[in-house]
């Protein structure tokens, strides 16, 4: 609670030493701040998807759907001409598919661990992020999901990775870490969206309620018969997908149990897919990409590219919907110190991997990172580095962190910086490897330049669409980390965390 | 329309709805529930509620994953179609053990999901308590327990006086 117990096991000397130093008392910032009450959060959250269509919404949805129709384009052009249309060519047969692959699948990244581990750590600030980070991942994953479905060529045989048999009567080859990578991303982006999926059912309950009741007075004279023809939707709709949930306790404490799993199961695996992602790399031979640090490098770099994102995407919300009593400073400081923290262990990374290089004695991994840093590639690499060292660094400063506008744009050079991250790691270690005769250098199409493009519209598409028809937050999680909420009746302000 | 389902009570805070949650509990009433639109920290204690049995479904989700992860790559590339690859056996529990992984917290999460329905008898679009204009506020910040009439000390009379002495406002009787 607020106060650290003074009175509780204590012995006279303690206390003495106690009544000596006079500490300062540790408070605790509220994670709902003014004093809200239960009612007002409901409102708050429920008001977001019961309110017209406000415009900027169709604005931003007219232009996320232009720009996700450069994925459309760019995916035609290469069904309907070839995969040679993308810039790979001997010998940088990977480009920037993959990279575009791991850099929207780390980004899925921090929703889990908002999700899970920070469930698991009972972190209660997660709560007001938890959805909306969730609903990142999953959308994450859907864009991440096109490029090595594309890249396999001929899509229409993109089925034979799993393991259904076919015509030729031969079985997927369970030896390849591209195999192990089919099972880890569509087991992540299927536990991920049942992870959301059954957050969200007290939730969709009260969307219903809501309904119900706004129908049972009917009130609609002034709001027109749309207006009711909504909310007869609404009924219907969230009723279907709450399943007939009634908030009972006894719903809660098998939902609480369920949680509390389906967090112990995504722990492991938000840790096994980027891990599993990095084998892709890691199980082949060639230098800068042979290396038992991928795994937690990859990992790190994961956490620290989506916490880049939620900040990304939390801060405008926060300010569009006026958010600021549910995603207080407390919130934006906890995740620029994961950012810090993360982002730390990206930069130690990157200069442990050259001092591996060099310690390690081999002339073809010593080149590799010479080459990293001082070839044809070197100004990805620098460009890389000052947004993914120098960046995070930054956030050790509070007057930073309490700059949203400033955290915004850092939060920007997070994700550019961790796109150039995996573009170095798999170009450069392509493009120069063992033998000089076979050096290449790689520079993308404009096939591939429209479909990565357009893979962030069809991000926004789907993002603006959760905005608009699921509640952005967990009401009932919210409500849990309130002092009212406390069955003890500590009533003080601070959040009654458990 | 005329029989009663059960009876239910309001409470102002969430104290005194855990304090009257013990001691409905104490009465010895079995067909009764608690409803509020938060999980209340400690309420399957106050309710004398058992451990949830989901981790059972689990269980059994995350054990079948691993065994149809095991025998899927035994099968395909050892048994059916021995494929050889770069030296490497044709079935090791080793290398597959990715696949074996993530199908075991696949299934496993299905299990949990499904465990939590099942447990909780969902999904039951309809209840005679959605009926109730002072139940659907429950989602707001309303807090509830209902005590249904299937109860065997359930008495239309007694019940309702029991639910006033615990400090219960608003109580109504909710028709089936």
């Amino acid at each position: 609670m607020a106060t650290i117990s003074k009175e509780s096991s204590m012995d006279s000397t303690q206390a003495a030493l106690l009544a000596k130093v006079q500490p300062a008392e540790l408070v605790e910032q509220p994670l709902v701040t003014n004093q809200r009450d239960f009612n007002w959060v409901t409102d708050k959250i429920c008001r977001v998807v019961e309110t017209p269509t406000p415009t900027w919404w169709w604005v931003c949805m007219a232009v996320a759907l232009l720009t996700a129709a450069f994925t459309g384009l760019g995916l035609l052009w290469l069904v309907s001409t070839g995969v040679g249309v993308w810039g790979l060519a001997n010998p940088i047969n990977w480009g920037w598919a993959i990279v575009n692959f791991v850099f929207w699948i780390g980004i899925g990244h921090a929703g889990t661990l908002i999700s899970a581990v920070l469930c698991l750590l009972k972190q209660g600030w997660r709560t007001s992020i938890n959805r909306a980070a969730e609903a990142m991942t999953i959308f994450a994953v859907v864009c991440a999901g096109i490029f090595p479905l594309f890249h396999v060529g001929r899509v229409w045989f993109a089925w034979w990775l799993f393991p259904l048999p076919n015509a030729n009567a031969i079985w997927p080859q369970f030896r390849s870490p591209l195999e192990w990578d089919v099972f880890a991303v569509s087991t992540y982006g299927t536990v991920s969206v049942l992870f959301w999926y059954m957050g969200m059912i007290p939730d969709l309950g009260v969307l219903r309620d809501r309904a119900v009741q706004r129908l049972k007075v009917g009130a609609y004279e002034g709001a027109g018969l749309l207006a009711k023809g909504m909310d007869v939707f609404r009924k219907y709709l969230y009723g279907i997908f709450a399943m007939g949930w009634r908030n009972a306790g006894n719903h809660w404490r098998n939902y609480e149990m369920a949680y509390l799993i389906l967090a112990g199961l995504s722990t492991p695996l938000v840790l096994s897919v980027h891990t599993i992602v990095s084998f892709d790399f890691a199980a082949a031979q060639l230098p800068g990409w042979h290396t038992t640090i991928f795994p937690p490098y990859f990992v790190a770099g994961a956490i620290f590219s989506g916490f880049g994102m939620v900040l990304t995407l939390m801060l405008p919300l926060r300010a569009i919907y006026g958010l600021h009593d549910l995603i207080t400073q407390r919130h934006i400081d906890n995740m620029c110190k994961i950012c810090l923290g993360t982002g730390s262990i990206v930069g130690y990374a990157y200069i442990m991997e050259f001092f591996i290089a060099w310690y390690g004695a081999n002339p073809y991994e010593s080149f590799a990172f010479i080459n990293r840093g001082f070839g044809q590639y070197s100004w990805a690499y620098y460009m890389m580095f000052a947004c993914n060292v120098f960046t995070p660094q930054l956030f050790w400063f509070s007057a930073v962190r309490r700059n949203a506008a400033l955290v915004w744009v850092m939060s920007i050079f997070i994700n550019v910086g961790m796109w150039f991250e995996r573009f170095v790691i798999t170009v450069t270690s392509l493009a120069n490897d063992f033998l000089p005769s076979s050096w290449g250098y790689y520079s993308p199409t404009i096939v591939d330049i429209f479909t990565f493009f357009g893979t962030f519209g069809l991000f926004s598409v789907l993002f603006l669409l959760f905005l608009r028809f699921l509640p952005l937050m967990p009401i009932a999680e919210v409500k849990f980390v309130m002092p009212a909420a406390d069955p003890h009746g500590h009533n003080d302000s601070t959040g009654g965390q458990h | 329309m005329s029989e009663t389902h059960g009876i239910i009570a309001s409470f102002a805070d969430t104290p005194s709805f855990y304090h009257a949650a013990e001691k409905v509990r104490d009465a010895g009433y079995t067909k009764w529930d608690t409803y509020s639109s938060f999980p209340v920290h400690g309420m399957p204690e106050a309710q004398g509620q058992p451990r949830s049995k989901v981790p059972v479904f689990t269980f059994v989700g995350g054990i079948t994953g691993f065994t149809v992860g095991t025998l899927i790559v035994w099968f395909m590339n050892y048994f059916d179609y021995p494929l050889i690859v770069g030296g490497k056996p044709f079935f090791s529990p080793v290398f597959p053990f990715p696949v074996m992984y993530e199908l075991t917290i696949l299934l496993a999460a299905f299990g949990t999901l499904g465990g939590m329905f099942i447990t909780n008898l969902l999904p039951q679009h309809y209840n005679p308590l959605f009926n109730s204009d002072a139940f659907l506020e429950v989602s707001g910040d309303r807090l509830v327990i209902a005590i249904e009439s299937r109860d065997p000390k359930f008495d239309p009379e007694a019940t309702r006086r029991f639910l006033a002495e615990i400090g219960g406002t608003d109580i109504e009787e909710v028709s089936n």
